[in-house]
């Protein structure tokens, strides 16, 4: 039961976490390949930016010497998603939108995301160093152990692990309303299945790209905070970011919102599965197991170092097999 | 060929490179010969790099941002293939262990093939992929249940394998066939769909083969790191740097010269007509009856061919091998700025964004230090600011963002570079 409710901890609660990340990365991803065409390679970065931002917010707030119940951050990360998304609006004003216009190929404005990338990588490291930082300055992050019958082992849970999974619900509920019921969000699904069709229909294309950036650069900040919360704010995550995020794009299907959302959990619960060490749970049953069957010491699938092989593994199965992803996306 | 123009030697091209001599000559005045010509050894590497990529993208327009993995897979290679074999490798069980790694590889990748084709035999679009997933996982558990005992076995008795003591051409040799191979297989899997896709999977790919050369302590030493690598000229042993670097920039030189003539003659004759046609319109390319993926794989393998050998000559001449010293940064996105500065599908740009590029990136470090050393004084005696401790490597964070600005601005406002395609036109 003891290794149990470590499973539990070590897998099921860690795949939740790393897949609620994953999938809000892969919503805005989604949506910004199925109506701009282009493979955003700065959303990794983004996401990192979004947690930039909300730790100097915080620390402005924490200078000017409020007091609060919660940890600044958890706050903060709400007007840094706004602040985001405003930025992602202008980096596409200032680097996609000329190329856009002039026509060109969707895959020079891919390129022009690698240098937005790169911009975004160098600009935070500059200001915010190439070290770790932690986003509870102020305040020690709670943690909210649940006692289970029948076991000394607790359920484990921080405090921005649960405001992160509540919030990933909310977000996704907010997301459906939005695309199902709000004039935009049609609008939104109408130019992702046929631009040509939606803009002789009379939707404004520009309302349509500043809303997917908007949503895109938000979910982005969210993710990346909760996640520089979860553990600490590292600036130089980027690829391994974006890797995942892409493959659980690519498995959703692209241009797929709910699609992106299962395939982000998908991916992290591989992941956490992946490296998780199995032989915990056999251990229990080591005197029941015949002689000769020895439980090794470690069992995991993947050794930890090579946790990135994981989203790629399955990038390329999709790529391979089923590259319209599980949700039957558009085959780009 | 009789129908096309001879290549002219315009204007533009002569002032270009005129400049860029003045520069060299530059370098070579304030900076002393030893350390120019060390430079410029470099700077050649970069320029085969620059080649193997203007080739796919100028020529074909692939997205390939994984230039560091063929770089490090090429000089990993040449690494093992030239280095001297190591006695307590050869004396203990690894190389049997070895060999038994290679047949259940083998075996895995048979395994797979087989379920791949397993349509042949009968089986239904329901049992088909299940026998794909099991083949899969068989040959995952069969390699990776045999690779810890042996890099454990190899690693304690002779820290690692060592290398096979070839000359350095066939390691260099060797290099570009394994960089050309793994070419093969990503755009196996890639360059039958949409160019975005191309690009995510060289960028996982570059890191999957940066993170094994890093881990894979048995195979490369890991972290440790692997020196002195041989050369093919003279080493500096017994002080003549100058010399011996000379020697190994002429070498440099007449490969580049060679490639760039060969690629020349490829881009004018029907190959390289072809190859346009299928960049600038796929569709019509294909209703003309030519196998497009199969082009592209084809230029797509020997540009990474390029970037494999660029990978050994430049490892080699660095005498060090170490994993962590491939960055994608330096080894990615640096040859990308080269590419389309110097104008892509043009190989004479290529050759000058390279040489250019290289001597602004390495006369910048100093630069950029210099410029937040002002900052750091003047931020103190002005405002009173105190700068935070790691200024340094911040400075350093610098070169990636105007590494970055020069990719959008380029895009921005000169996409055709600065020696633009000229594309042949018949007479």
């Amino acid at each position: 039961m003891d290794e149990f409710v470590f499973f539990l901890n070590k897998a099921v609660i860690s795949g939740l976490i790393i897949g609620s990340i994953y999938a809000l990365g892969a919503v805005g991803l989604t949506l910004i390949f199925g109506i701009l065409r282009f493979a955003h390679i700065a959303h990794g970065d983004m996401m990192t930016l979004g947690a930039f931002v909300t730790l100097v917010l915080a620390g402005a707030v924490s200078l000017t010497g409020v007091q609060s119940p919660v940890p600044l951050s958890l706050i903060a990360f709400i007007p840094a998603m706004a602040i985001t998304a405003v930025v992602a609006i202008g980096i596409d004003r200032m680097f996609y939108r000329p190329l856009r216009e002039r026509g060109s190929r969707p895959i020079i404005i891919v390129m022009a995301s690698v240098g937005v990338m790169l911009m975004l990588q160098g600009l935070v490291r500059i200001l915010a160093g190439v070290g770790t930082r932690n986003m509870f300055f102020d305040q020690p992050k709670d943690i909210y152990r649940i006692a289970l019958p029948g076991t000394p082992r607790e359920l484990v849970l921080t405090e921005p692990q649960a405001v992160l999974i509540g919030f990933t619900a909310v977000a996704v509920i907010a997301l459906h309303l939005f695309l199902t019921r709000a004039r935009l969000g049609k609008a939104m699904r109408a130019v992702s299945d046929n631009p040509d069709l939606a803009r002789i229909s009379g939707i404004d294309i520009n309302h349509v790209v500043a809303a997917t950036w908007v949503i895109g650069g938000g979910l982005a900040c969210a993710a990346g905070s909760l996640l520089s919360m979860d553990v600490v704010l590292k600036p130089d995550l980027s690829f391994n970011l974006l890797l995942p995020i892409f493959a659980a794009a690519i498995v959703g299907g692209i241009g797929q919102p709910y699609g992106a959302i299962a395939g982000g959990f998908l991916v992290g619960f591989s992941e956490t599965l992946a490296i998780f060490n199995w032989s915990v749970l056999l251990r229990p049953f080591a005197g029941v197991l015949p002689a000769w069957l020895e439980v090794p010491g470690n069992l995991a699938l993947v050794p930890t170092e090579y946790k990135l092989m994981v989203p790629f593994v399955i990038l390329i199965i999709v790529l391979v097999y089923r590259p319209t992803g599980i949700f039957r996306g558009r085959v780009l | 060929m009789a129908t096309t123009a001879a290549p002219r030697l315009p204007g533009r091209d002569i002032l270009v490179f005129a400049i860029l001599a003045v520069i060299i000559v530059g370098v070579y005045a304030a900076q002393g010969s030893v350390y120019s010509t060390r430079v410029f050894v470099e700077a050649g590497c970069y320029a085969i790099l620059a080649l193997g990529l203007n080739i796919q993208w100028g020529y074909a327009g692939l997205f390939n941002v994984g230039i560091m993995g063929f770089i490090a897979a090429g000089a990993a290679t040449s690494m093992i293939a030239t280095f001297p074999s190591n006695p307590a490798f050869w004396a203990s069980d690894g190389p049997v262990l070895i060999v038994g790694f290679i047949i259940r590889l083998a075996l895995g990748v048979l395994l797979i093939v087989f379920a791949n084709l397993s349509h042949h035999v009968g089986a239904g679009p329901r049992l088909k992929p299940l026998l794909i997933a099991i083949a899969i996982a068989a040959a995952w558990i069969m390699v990776t249940t045999h690779v810890e005992p042996m890099a454990r076995e190899i690693e304690g008795k002779a820290t690692w394998i060592g290398g096979f003591g070839l000359p350095v051409f066939a390691g260099w040799l060797l290099a570009a066939v394994v960089a050309g191979l793994i070419a093969w297989f990503v755009g196996k899997v890639c360059l039958g769909l949409r160019a975005d896709y191309l690009a995510i999977a060289t960028l996982g790919f570059a890191q999957i083969i940066k993170t094994f050369l890093k881990n894979a302590d048995w195979l490369t030493k890991g972290t440790l790191t692997v020196s002195p690598l041989p050369w093919p000229v003279p080493r500096p042993e017994a002080g003549e740097f100058l010399l011996s670097r000379a020697l190994y920039l002429s070498l440099v030189a007449v490969l580049i010269v060679l490639i760039y003539l060969a690629l020349e003659r490829a881009y004018r004759a029907p190959w390289g007509r072809m190859m346009r046609a299928i960049r600038d319109n796929e569709e019509a390319a294909e209703a003309m009856g030519k196998d497009v993926n199969r082009r592209r794989l084809e230029i797509f393998v020997f540009g990474c061919m390029l970037m494999g050998l660029g990978g050994a000559m430049l490892i080699h001449f660095a005498s060090v091998f170490d994993p962590a010293g491939f960055i994608d940064l330096n080894h990615t996105f640096l040859v990308w700025v080269m590419v389309i500065l110097g104008g892509s599908g043009n190989n004479r740009g290529a050759i000058f964004g390279a040489l250019l590029v290289y001597i602004i990136w390495t006369m910048s470090a100093p630069v950029a230090s210099w410029l937040f050393d002002q900052i750091r004084t003047y931020g103190d005696a002005w405002f009173g600011w105190q700068a935070p401790a790691d200024l340094d490597s911040r400075a350093l964070q610098m070169r990636v963002f105007v590494i970055g600005l020069t990719i959008t601005l380029v895009l921005r406002l000169a996409p055709r570079g600065v020696l633009p395609e000229e594309i042949p036109h018949k007479q």
